[in-house]
């Protein structure tokens, strides 16, 4: 079964998952290479701010919080 | 065909970094890393107190330098910006890749931290495309081994090609090695080739069409980098070539033909310009990986599990913000009663010796007037500015940089950016608040830190609103006299710190507001894309975390102040003691400020003292009670009961003690921050926003308060 892809800001906490796309332009998009989010990169949802918005990542070793709109912009799968 | 084989030294240029050499035999050190590495440690750690700090050549951006001596060679070292990669999507990074590329150092000592090294790889190998002698600095290796990450520093130097030295720099192991291998490195000339980092076949074909061309052109100096860049297109390095090697790269025919051959190449592979820099950045990810899955073993998988246990709670929904604002409020109830003693010590001990200063020039027979101009306008304006301000600046000052030290501010960040976010702001935006308490000028430096220049214009008129501690003393006396007074000794301080932290959160929401407000009128746009990093907590050493707010920011902040308050006590002496028809100059200023002072709930005093207050926030309380007295210079007072006394005398009610501290809170930037801003934002125009918006805000603001009450009759 082909497992279901979905922006990374509806990813549970806790859960792991792998980047597939990336599909914001210019700025963002540089910045999110930039933190080492490229395809087949390995994320975690780990905390949630007080406000839902925005969420911690682990992403390569470091902990980065994304905006709700960022983090619609990267595509993931579960893993 | 232009200029031919340049040497390999870039021409200087007028926008090049000056250094200060003690020694015309120095070597120049560039010191690059991510932020967060302890890149400072590591300078403050190699070059003790013999550092310059200044910015860079027309940017906004905090350049140090200093000077280390090894083996009886002078070394200067020259600290990059904090930064992730070399890309120049940001000024920090359009400076340090100048610098390192343009800026012909004589080694580029790259800062790594070892709990992260695989992200941290990035910039290295983004580094050493551009130069080959580097050295590799992997720092807190304390922290990594207690998170039991295991660095093979050997493997990683195997496959880095360059020197690599572990160090803890927080206590200076590994230090004494980073400094030799620096001193090898700059002893022998380097004839070893770049570090090659092998893109996919048809950018590698596309360089090698363009690359002699370049080599051409500029010689060997990174021609191979050079190409690559033509080919991604930026803009920002093509600028930066033809400043420092005085060519126009894109006026070189050869350069042009080539350059249009090697992009076919790429067209007819299907790579169009976005897709080439994501190849590029992403080979670059993966070939970090790699190296990183050679030279780094963790040991314990979970090694970051206490750090995410610590944010479950101090970010969780239920005790995010609560522990927050406790903590917030226990900075201020220990500065509160932390400063009380020491604050009358210092009061009692400085009118002692006015005292002694008196006797001393009266028995010289100094002239009366030139006596009382000195000891009553200077002098005494000095002491209540010291007594006052230097306590609760010495507790508050280290409390800050004990949470900065933790890693907890980044956290505040985290917490309250939703708030930002719907004020069409920066989350970051509340560090650079959190700057603002201890000093709004520094706040406004602070939203450097800020990428996106219009949510950083917004940081920078909002931040006069968080009170700074000029502010503070006059806030807390006035709550202590007029609403902590009702309640009993013990709960006093309490009382206080609650009004306190209330009238923090009534600045917080002014801010947002203000914030909103700017982003919907005159700051038009939306929010540009927001990425925050939440540190490791750290264990802060307490003794340096001291030592440091104490000599950088206490003594600072203070200086600044004595010298605003020295000159300000003279004036203000002249005005209370020239009379003209029998009433002082200053009485006539007052009376004509009046009417427009009593409008807001407060009076022409008052008011006058805020425009006297202009240098400095912290001199406006002295003003007032000297206005007050009739003798028209600070009388000795001798507790806050007599404060207290002599305003309610002059006609102070609880409604003039609440406008009275809204227009603390909300008023003019003081000078220096009026100053830092015109600097920082290189305009007039927004210079004068920032003046009249908390203005504007704090005098509508005590207007209705004022209103309501009158009309009502509640008073």
């Amino acid at each position: 079964m082909e497992k279901s892809i979905f922006p990374l800001n509806y990813l549970q906490l806790g859960k792991k998952a792998r980047v597939k796309d990336l599909i914001s332009n210019g700025n963002t998009r540089r910045r999110m290479l930039d933190l080492g989010i490229i395809s087949n990169t390995e994320v975690e949802a780990l905390q949630k701010s007080p406000s839902g918005d925005p969420i911690a990542y682990s992403i390569r070793g470091a902990v980065i919080a994304l905006r709700s709109e960022e983090a619609s912009q990267i595509l993931v799968e579960e893993i | 065909m232009g200029i031919k084989k340049q040497s390999m030294a870039p021409v200087n240029s007028e926008n090049q970094l000056i250094l200060i050499k003690s020694n015309p035999d120095d070597k120049i050190i560039a010191l690059a890393g991510n932020p967060n590495v302890g890149k400072s440690t590591v300078f403050n750690g190699l070059t003790g107190l013999n550092q310059h700090t200044g910015n860079w050549p027309g940017k906004t951006v905090t350049n140090a330098q200093g000077r280390y001596l090894h083996k009886g060679k002078g070394f200067i070292l020259v600290d990059l910006p904090g930064i992730y990669s070399l890309m120049a999507n940001s000024v920090e990074e359009e400076v340090a890749r100048d610098f390192i590329c343009f800026g012909n150092p004589d080694t580029t000592v790259i800062v790594a931290d070892a709990t992260c090294l695989e992200r941290n790889l990035n910039l290295v190998l983004q580094t050493l495309e551009i130069t080959n002698t580097a050295v590799l600095c992997v720092n807190l290796l304390d922290e990594a081994k207690s998170k039991k990450i295991k660095i093979d520093l050997k493997e990683l130097s195997k496959q880095l090609g360059i020197p690599v030295v572990g160090t803890c720099a927080r206590n200076g192991k590994g230090l004494y090695e980073l400094m030799d291998e620096v001193y090898n490195l700059t002893s022998k000339k380097s004839l070893k080739a770049n570090y090659i980092i092998k893109y996919d076949k048809p950018i590698e074909e596309a360089i090698a069409i363009l690359e002699p061309s370049v080599r051409e052109l500029i010689g060997d100096f990174n021609s191979r980098w050079i190409a690559l860049k033509l080919l991604d297109g930026d803009k920002v390095l093509i600028n930066s070539i033809n400043q420092f090697l005085k060519i126009d790269i894109l006026e070189e025919t050869e350069i042009v033909e080539k350059l249009q051959l090697a992009r076919e190449v790429l067209i007819n592979s299907g790579i169009d310009n976005n897709l080439f820099r994501d190849k590029v950045v992403s080979r670059i990810i993966i070939k970090a990986e790699e190296i990183s899955r050679k030279a780094v073993s963790y040991e314990n998988e979970k090694y970051n599990l206490r750090d995410r246990k610590i944010d479950r709670v101090l970010t969780s929904k239920a005790f995010g913000i609560p522990i927050m604002l406790a903590l917030l409020g226990f900075v201020f109830w220990l500065t509160i009663i932390g400063a009380n003693y020491p604050s009358q010590i210092l009061s009692d001990g400085l009118f002692w010796l006015e005292g002694i200063i008196n006797e001393f020039l009266t028995s010289i027979s100094f002239p009366v007037v030139l006596r009382n101009l000195l000891v009553e306008g200077v002098y005494r304006t000095l002491a209540w500015v010291i007594s006052v301000m230097l306590p609760p600046m010495a507790i508050f000052f280290p409390l800050f940089s004990l949470l900065e030290d933790l890693g907890y501010l980044p956290r505040i960040a985290f917490n309250l950016d939703n708030f930002f976010k719907k004020a069409c702001a920066h989350g970051k935006q509340a560090l650079t608040m959190c700057m603002g308490f201890g000093c709004n000028a520094a706040g406004v430096v602070g939203c450097r830190i800020i990428d996106s220049p219009r949510e950083r214009l917004i940081a920078i008129i909002t931040n006069s609103f968080v009170p700074c501690n000029g502010r503070f003393p006059t806030i807390i006396t006035t709550i202590t006299i007029f609403f902590a007074g009702y309640f009993s000794r013990a709960f006093q301080s309490l009382v206080s710190a609650l009004i306190l932290t209330g009238l923090i959160v009534l600045s917080v929401v002014m801010t947002l507001l203000l914030s909103k407000i700017l982003s919907k009128t005159i700051l038009k746009g939306l929010p540009s894309s927001f990425t925050l990093e939440l540190p490791p907590y750290r264990k802060p050493q307490i003794s340096k975390v001291i030592a440091r707010s104490i000599f950088d920011r206490t003594l600072f902040v203070l200086g600044r102040a004595v010298i605003v308050a020295a000159p300000a006590g003279l004036i203000i002496w002249i005005m209370a003691n020239i009379t003209i028809g029998n009433i002082s100059v200053l009485s006539h200023c007052a009376n004509f400020l009046n009417p427009l002072a009593q409008l807001i709930g407060l009076d022409g005093y008052i008011l006058m003292a805020f425009i006297l207050g202009f240098p400095a926030n912290e001199i406006v309380m002295p003003i007032i009670i000297m206005s007050y007295m009739s003798k028209g210079s600070l009388l000795e007072l001798e507790n806050l009961y007599q404060l207290s006394e002599l305003l309610t005398n002059n006609g102070w009610t609880w409604l003039t003690a609440v406008c009275f501290i809204i227009f603390t809170l909300m008023h003019w930037p003081c000078g220096t921050t009026c100053l830092t801003i015109k600097k920082e934002t290189q305009s007039r125009k927004w210079t004068i926003v920032s003046f009249l918006v908390p203005t504007i805000t704090g005098a509508v603001f005590c207007f209705i308060i004022t209103t309501i009450v009158r009309v009502l009759g509640i008073i």
